[in-house]
């Protein structure tokens, strides 16, 4: 029974290992790992990342998943950067933020009201949703160079530390609080385990999927206006690896695709793993084409790990 | 093997067990057991859920290699790494869940991954012609091109054996194999064991069943504590004799007296021509107090009725609780009127597995636990714990649910049960699969919520069970009311003439 305990334990800190191994071979290894600036940079950077993999994790926990990221995080970037043009930051942002979170909504009620498949369902809505992007860009490039005071949503310091690394945090913060300590994060949990248990517990199974899917959608929303703001562009096609760097960042923390199990932290943690393979690809020279190979078996082992501890576990 | 002098002298030895031991990280489960299963022979195995039965079963199967001792199948020393080379010495098991295809036939099924074929194309007239073969030379006779789906369980069983039989299977493991029957399919797999012995093959039997075990078995063999009580034949056992054997004491009595009934006792829930799916037309009155048992075949209706009554079916009619109708079927309002259902299969249908037993506990009422959506844990742990205790589960409740036994299972999903003030509970199967003894503290817990003055509704495919229970029975049959007994009414032979008959049904 003990055993059983001090399995569960390992498995959730079982990427920590990795992480800071990985960690500690880059900051001995390269000089410039440690500098702060670099280390700001990696957040900076993964500032959008990192908030959708969260709330991505409340998606996968629930038992859905939401493919449809990508394109929604390009479609919000495109959307408040044509709003930003034409009548300021504000109608930007909260077009952006719209847009995001009616995607997400309707994600949440075609895959579990109308009983269609998460996987179809959101990988149909993100052609949908690019093809709505390009109509809105006319399929061009929108640079923001006439609206210099876009970048103050994400480039502003505080406290030496950038806007866009602030609000990821305040975000990771509020979706890891909602998961772990709320009862809206246990029923995830119980309808991701098992659906049934969680319907005849008295838990509406579809409007806590449906909760997940909008704030999957508006964290993609959010991470589309963050990096416009950052890059000062905007255009139809960008992320398009998004969904699939999220997904993998959450599965490399250990979230169980099957449903049911996972955390957020785990899912920072799994993100910036990835980030800092890649940082570190750089900093140590090493040639880039090994990156995406590296990724993709990091990944495979990662979910052989879970695979395997499972049939062990029996 | 002082058990040798309890056993027939004339026969020989399919499988030799001697001395196997078995741990699981540090915890025996098995120690020094010693045991002879004759060729040909119905052997039972009997021991409280935790016994090591189903352990001991593994290590005969291959699914898990022992520790020390040694393995004789056929007189030679064995030792198996996996199921395959334990089905090449001739070993199958017919597991509690069943392993088939259901979108595939009969006969596909039973030569899964042993297909006539040349260079990957299928055989479809060999295929028939060997189904044929194997059904006449083990006597079974089932379609070979009916699809395994539309199959009743009993006779998906019959594929799983006939599967075994096609790969050569001479000794055959069945674990639990009436669980989820109804009594006539029960009776049709006790024919199908009886054939197979009469044809030679060996049967190992694990089943909570004793007076099954008895009417089957050859040679029972006791287990307590991962021990070998004791080995001796079947006709010199009795129920009591197995009970004690298995618990190391004798059970007074299977069932608590039941509490007296006021005459005067308010009805806390009506149900007036529901119907549901499965459901054609049934109506009661349950009183505070009163513990009403639901009996009938697997498949009559009663888990139906439960369902449309805690609002998880659609359904029409009126069910009012404490004098208050329930307008729509909705489980979050039957929740909140105070009627609460423990549901048939705890895995699929009561319990977050990989979540922990605190969790499990309080998840249809954690919004007490949480003003503002903001889980209280010190609350929550304080409460699960209280409620653990009363329902007598020990140890750590942050493990996994799924670290429990079946018994103890049960008694979550009752905590559960217990965390509000409730009005109507009802308890569909709430022993299946359970051992005898939390069997008991089940039952105890259903009368003492009966005497805190709930209403209990418990359904049980075992008529000895509804009959030890309840104040009254309603026997369902076709999703109706078949038959009411009260009093000196309320037998075993009443209640299986209303189960099986047509409409005899003047409703007493």
């Amino acid at each position: 029974m003990t055993t059983a305990l001090s399995r569960i334990r390992w498995r959730s800190i079982a990427i920590l290992i990795p992480f800071l191994v990985l960690f500690a071979v880059l900051a001995i290894g390269s000089r410039p790992f440690l500098n702060p600036v670099n280390l700001l940079n990696i957040l900076d950077q993964q500032s959008a990342t990192l908030m959708i993999a969260a709330a991505g994790t409340l998606v996968l926990v629930g038992g859905g998943i939401d493919l449809s990221v990508g394109a929604t995080y390009a479609l919000s970037g495109v959307v408040s950067a044509q709003l930003a043009i034409a009548f300021g930051i504000v109608p930007g942002i909260i077009g952006g933020l719209a847009v995001g979170t009616i995607v997400g909504a309707i994600n949440g009620v075609v895959s579990t009201l109308l009983r269609i498949n998460a996987l179809i369902a959101t990988l149909a809505m993100s052609f949908i949703v690019s093809g709505v992007s390009s109509v809105v860009t006319g399929g061009n490039l929108i640079v923001l160079t006439n609206r210099p005071d876009f970048a103050a949503i994400a480039q502003t310091p505080f406290l030496g530390v950038r806007t866009s690394i602030w609000v990821m945090l305040v975000v990771v913060v509020v979706l890891g609080v909602l998961l772990a300590r709320t009862t809206v994060g246990r029923y995830l949990y119980a309808a991701g385990g098992n659906a049934e248990a969680a319907r005849l517990a008295g838990i509406r199974v579809a409007g806590v999927r449906i909760l997940a899917f909008t704030l999957s959608g508006a964290a993609a929303g959010l991470g589309g206006i963050m990096d416009t703001s950052r890059v000062l562009s905007a255009q139809a096609s960008a992320g398009t690896a998004l969904t699939f760097t999220v997904l993998a960042g959450i599965v490399v923390g250990g979230t169980s695709i099957l449903g049911g199990e996972g955390a957020i932290w785990r899912t920072v943690v799994g993100v910036l793993f990835i980030a800092l393979i890649g940082n570190g690809f750089n900093l140590l020279g090493v040639n880039a084409l090994f990156q995406q190979i590296t990724l993709g078996v990091i990944l495979l082992l990662a979910v052989g790990i879970d695979a395997w501890t499972r049939v062990l576990r029996r | 093997m002082s058990a040798d002098g309890n056993l027939p002298g004339s026969v020989e030895a399919h499988v030799d067990l001697r001395g196997i031991g078995k741990s699981f990280g540090g915890t025996r489960v098995l120690h020094g057991i010693d045991l002879t299963i004759a060729r040909g022979s119905v052997h039972g195995l009997v021991g409280e859920n935790g016994a090591g039965k189903s352990s001991l079963s593994k290590i005969i199967a291959g699914l898990y290699t022992a520790d020390e001792g040694e393995l004789l199948v056929d007189g030679r020393p064995m030792s198996f790494r996996s199921p395959r080379e334990a089905l090449a010495a001739g070993i199958a098991t017919i597991a509690q869940e069943l392993a088939l295809v259901p979108s595939l036939t009969v006969a596909q099924n039973v030569f899964l991954g042993s297909e006539p074929a040349s260079a990957g194309f299928l055989h479809g007239r060999a295929l028939r012609r060997r189904y044929a073969e194997l059904s006449e030379r083990t006597g079974f006779e089932l379609p070979g091109d009916a699809v395994v789906g539309t199959l009743r369980t009993a006779d998906q069983q019959k594929v799983e054996i006939l599967r075994a039989l096609a790969r050569g299977a001479s000794l055959i493991i069945m674990d639990e194999p009436t669980a989820a029957l109804s009594r006539q399919d029960a009776a049709r797999l006790h024919e199908i064991v009886r054939s197979l012995a009469a044809s030679g093959v060996t049967v190992v039997l694990i089943s909570h069943f004793l007076s099954e075990v008895l009417q089957l078995c050859d040679t029972v063999t006791i287990l307590r504590d991962g021990r070998l009580v004791r080995t001796a034949r079947a006709a010199a056992e009795t129920e009591a004799s197995l009970i004690e054997g298995m618990l190391g004491r004798t059970l007074t009595s299977v069932f608590p007296p039941k509490p007296p009934l006021p005459p005067d006792a308010p009805v806390v829930l009506e149900v007036r021509e529901l119907r549901a799916p499965g459901v054609d037309g049934v109506s009661f009155r349950l009183h505070a107090g009163e513990i009403l048992g639901l009996a009938g075949l697997v498949g009559a209706g009663r888990t139906e009725i439960a369902q449309a009554i805690f609002g998880a079916a659609r359904r029409s009619g009126q069910v009012s609780v404490a004098g208050r109708a329930l307008r729509r079927a909705s489980i979050p309002q039957a929740l909140a009127s105070g009627v609460f259902l423990v549901p048939e299969s705890r895995k699929e249908q009561g319990l977050v597995l990989q979540r922990s037993v605190r969790e499990n506990v309080t998840l249809a009422n954690l919004r007490g636990l949480a003003p503002g959506g903001w889980v209280r844990t010190g609350r929550e742990r304080r409460e699960a714990a209280q409620l653990l205790g009363e329902v007598t589960v020990q140890g750590d409740d942050r493990r996994p649910v799924a670290a429990l036994s079946g018994g103890n299972q049960q008694k979550v999903l009752f905590a559960r049960a217990m965390q509000r003030a409730r009005r109507v509970l009802i308890a569909d199967e709430p022993t299946r699969g359970v051992d005898v003894g939390s069997r008991r503290a089940i039952y105890e817990l259903l009368t003492a919520q009966a005497a805190k003055g709930l209403g209990i509704i418990v359904i049980s495919s075992d008529a000895e069970e509804v009959l030890g229970l309840a104040h009254r029975v309603l026997v369902i049959r076709g999703g109706r009311v078949s038959a009411e007994l009260h009093d000196d009414r309320m037998t075993e032979e009443n209640v299986l003439v209303a189960a099986f008959a047509e409409a005899l049904g003047e409703e007493a």
